[in-house]
């Protein structure tokens, strides 16, 4: 899942100096499962904004919304009755959230409250780690099932470097090497021969290099 | 035992301190109060095994957060202590009281009502 | 031969071959090359220029290679990918050939986070082995990555790094193994002190064959002191500094060290000259440079073979 993390109380107030009629949304997705933008967070967000700006002696009104998603159309549209009396909006939903409800309320500014970090998974709870670039061009099969373009720093597709040191990466030793995570799974296989062949230059146009991407299924579509 | 300590002082009771959520806190100084102390058994004694480990984990977090606002983590701390140690709810609540008397009203209450209203701190219980 | 290199040459004619290598300077002006070129020039057969090394901003390898060939030296280019994608890559390599280099090391490079510019985005647009496999198609095939041809090609002597000591041990010769696959001549090891562990290692490399495809030239850097024993035993990563050897250099008073790392790489390149399949070695004399001329003739590596 997309795994962002809150923003700093200070930037966000900042962004709403301004305005004292706001509303807070999160969204039930993702970023519920990442404690970062569900509706717990949206409670707890607006009691630190509302103490603040009380503290300042600017009070601020605060109406407190959860959408079931915030990148679908059909979710977006519960906010449309009531949207226009309110200044803006911090939203805590990832950055496609943000943007789409952008998209679908220009007249209002819709603000982000949270930075959205990377594609990952829950290690434990209260730890998300990534695990995919969204490349668009999976090559899982060709490396026992850890992607070496999101797990390894340098995104070799032939390593490991010369700098893997006890399973750890050079840049910091509570990064596992990718590599060797591959090399020990294939070898756990018996599939260590994969490693022998050489996983040719990569396609970038797939990834974010090619531009931003779109995907259409003509089957789907009413 | 007929211990008495400082009238002011607000508890709310709960069955552990594994239940406060960071929520709570925050909102009891919307309301208003000058200081919350969340107290909890023994570290190692909590029936629930980590309840009273997860709340002091939360107040830290709220402790930041209330820092963040302007209001001051200061004024919310948590306390281990034993559900048979009278004296020792006694010098804990005083501990708080002299603790938050010192740094005064919650700033945001001039603008929740218009009298100042006297010093008061709450106490999360178990 | 695929290139004018002199090192190609004498590699071919099965003598040991000598290279060292010196870093550029983080400012524009070209004085420190030159004298680190005046100094190594005829104790080796090629020099290489790092690229950016440990991601700190100096002059260009490219650049700091054609002030070499200024002098008459034979450079070898180092190229990270790290900085460039497959585009300036190619173009690069052109121009480098153009320019008279005849001899390119193919690395990944240090991650960022070790440099003085952290916060800069990295491009790893291709790994080592493809970029062995771009300078090889481009040497032999006559055409760019996309397809369409070049003429003329550039003749460029392939080579590529190799550490016998990071982890996983078991996997580094088959590392080697696609490296050579993909077209690379010769290999620099990074720096030998477990001369053990490296014969364990080149007991693979030559039970697969490798050293009749590939020329290994064995890293060796004088050690200056106990400090910077320890430093590299403990902070660099994928260096194998034997506890033995820190010992060696301690046993001896602090004002003989220097004199004590020298001795000990001078018997290391005696040694890698007996061990099978090396053929030359590769002298890194970090901010040492001086010593090598030394190190080169009481190794016995001296004269250097004239060019034919």
């Amino acid at each position: 899942m997309i795994i962002g993390e809150s923003k700093p109380l200070k930037d966000i107030l900042f962004m709403i100096q301004n305005y004292s009629k706001i509303i807070v949304a999160g969204c039930r997705g993702c970023v519920t499962v990442c404690s970062a933008g569900g509706e717990k967070e949206v409670g707890i967000l607006a009691a630190a904004i509302s103490l603040a700006r009380q503290k300042e002696g600017k009070p601020i009104e605060i109406k407190e919304v959860t959408l079931e998603r915030q990148c679908d159309p059909e979710y977006l549209e519960e906010v449309r009755s009531f949207i226009d009396e309110y200044e803006a909006v911090v939203s805590i939903a990832c950055g496609a959230g943000v943007q789409f409800m952008a998209e679908k309320y220009r007249k209002v500014p819709i603000l982000p409250g949270i930075n959205t970090n990377f594609i990952g998974v829950t290690e434990e709870q209260g730890v998300w780690t990534e695990r995919c670039q969204s490349c668009g061009n999976c090559k899982l099969h060709l490396t026992g099932g850890i992607c070496p373009i999101a797990r390894c720093s340098k995104s070799l597709l032939n390593g490991p470097c010369g700098g893997s040191s006890n399973g750890k990466c050079e840049i910091n030793p509570e990064v596992d090497c990718a590599w060797q995570l591959i090399i020990d799974v294939l070898r756990e296989q018996g599939r260590l021969d994969l490693l022998e062949m050489i996983i040719p230059i990569n396609d970038w146009r797939t990834s974010r290099d090619g531009g931003p991407r779109k995907i259409i299924r003509e089957d789907l579509k009413l | 035992m007929r211990l008495s300590y400082p009238p002011n002082i607000k508890i709310i009771k709960v069955p552990c301190t594994g239940k406060v959520d960071v929520l709570y806190l925050l909102k009891a100084f919307q309301n208003g109060a000058d200081g919350v102390y969340v107290a909890g058994c023994m570290e190692g004694d909590c029936h629930y095994l980590t309840g009273n480990i997860r709340a002091r984990k939360r107040v830290e977090y709220a402790k930041k957060i209330l820092d963040e606002t302007g209001i001051g983590g200061d004024r919310l701390a948590m306390y281990n202590m034993s559900a048979a140690q009278a004296p020792r709810f006694v010098e804990v609540a005083n501990e708080m009281f002299e603790h938050i008397k010192k740094l005064g009203p919650n700033p945001i209450k001039q603008s929740l009502t218009n009298t100042p209203a006297p010093t008061r701190a709450e106490e999360v219980e178990q | 031969m695929t290139s004018n290199s002199r090192l190609e040459k004498i590699l071919g004619q099965g003598e040991f071959a000598v290279t060292s290598e010196c870093g550029p300077p983080r400012g524009a002006s070209p004085d420190v090359i030159r004298k680190k070129g005046e100094l190594l020039k005829d104790c080796v057969d090629a020099i290489n220029i790092t690229d950016n090394q440990t991601s700190v901003v100096r002059m260009s390898s490219f650049s700091a290679c054609v002030i070499l060939k200024q002098l008459g030296i034979d450079p070898v280019m180092q190229m990270v990918t790290r900085d460039r994608n497959r585009i300036a890559i190619q173009s690069d390599i052109l121009g480098a050939a153009a320019l008279g280099i005849n001899n390119i090391l193919c690395l990944s490079g240090d991650h960022q986070k070790f440099g003085d510019h952290e916060a800069a985005k990295n491009v790893y647009d291709l790994d080592s082995i493809h970029l062995i496999q771009t300078v090889k198609h481009m040497r032999d095939e006559g055409k760019f990555l996309g397809g369409d041809e070049l003429e003329p090609p550039p003749r460029l002597f392939i080579g590529a790094a190799s550490n016998p000591f990071a982890d996983p041990f078991d996997f580094r010769v088959i590392r080697l193994a696609k490296k050579a696959a993909a077209g690379v001549q010769f290999i620099q090891t990074q720096c030998i002190f477990n001369i053990q562990r490296f014969k364990q290692f080149m007991q693979q490399v030559t039970d697969r064959g490798l050293h009749e495809k590939v020329h290994i030239l064995g890293g060796v850097t004088p050690m200056k002191s106990v400090g910077m024993a320890n430093y590299m035993k403990k902070m660099v990563p994928g260096m194998d500094v034997p506890d033995e050897l820190i010992t060696r250099i301690k046993g001896v008073e602090k004002e003989k060290r220097a004199e004590e790392g020298i001795k000990i790489a001078i018997e290391t390149i005696q040694q890698l000259k007996e061990i099978e399949g090396v053929h030359g070695v590769h002298i890194m004399a970090i901010e040492w440079e001086e010593m090598v001329p030394r190190i080169a003739e009481e190794a016995g590596l001296l004269p250097r073979p004239q060019q034919p």
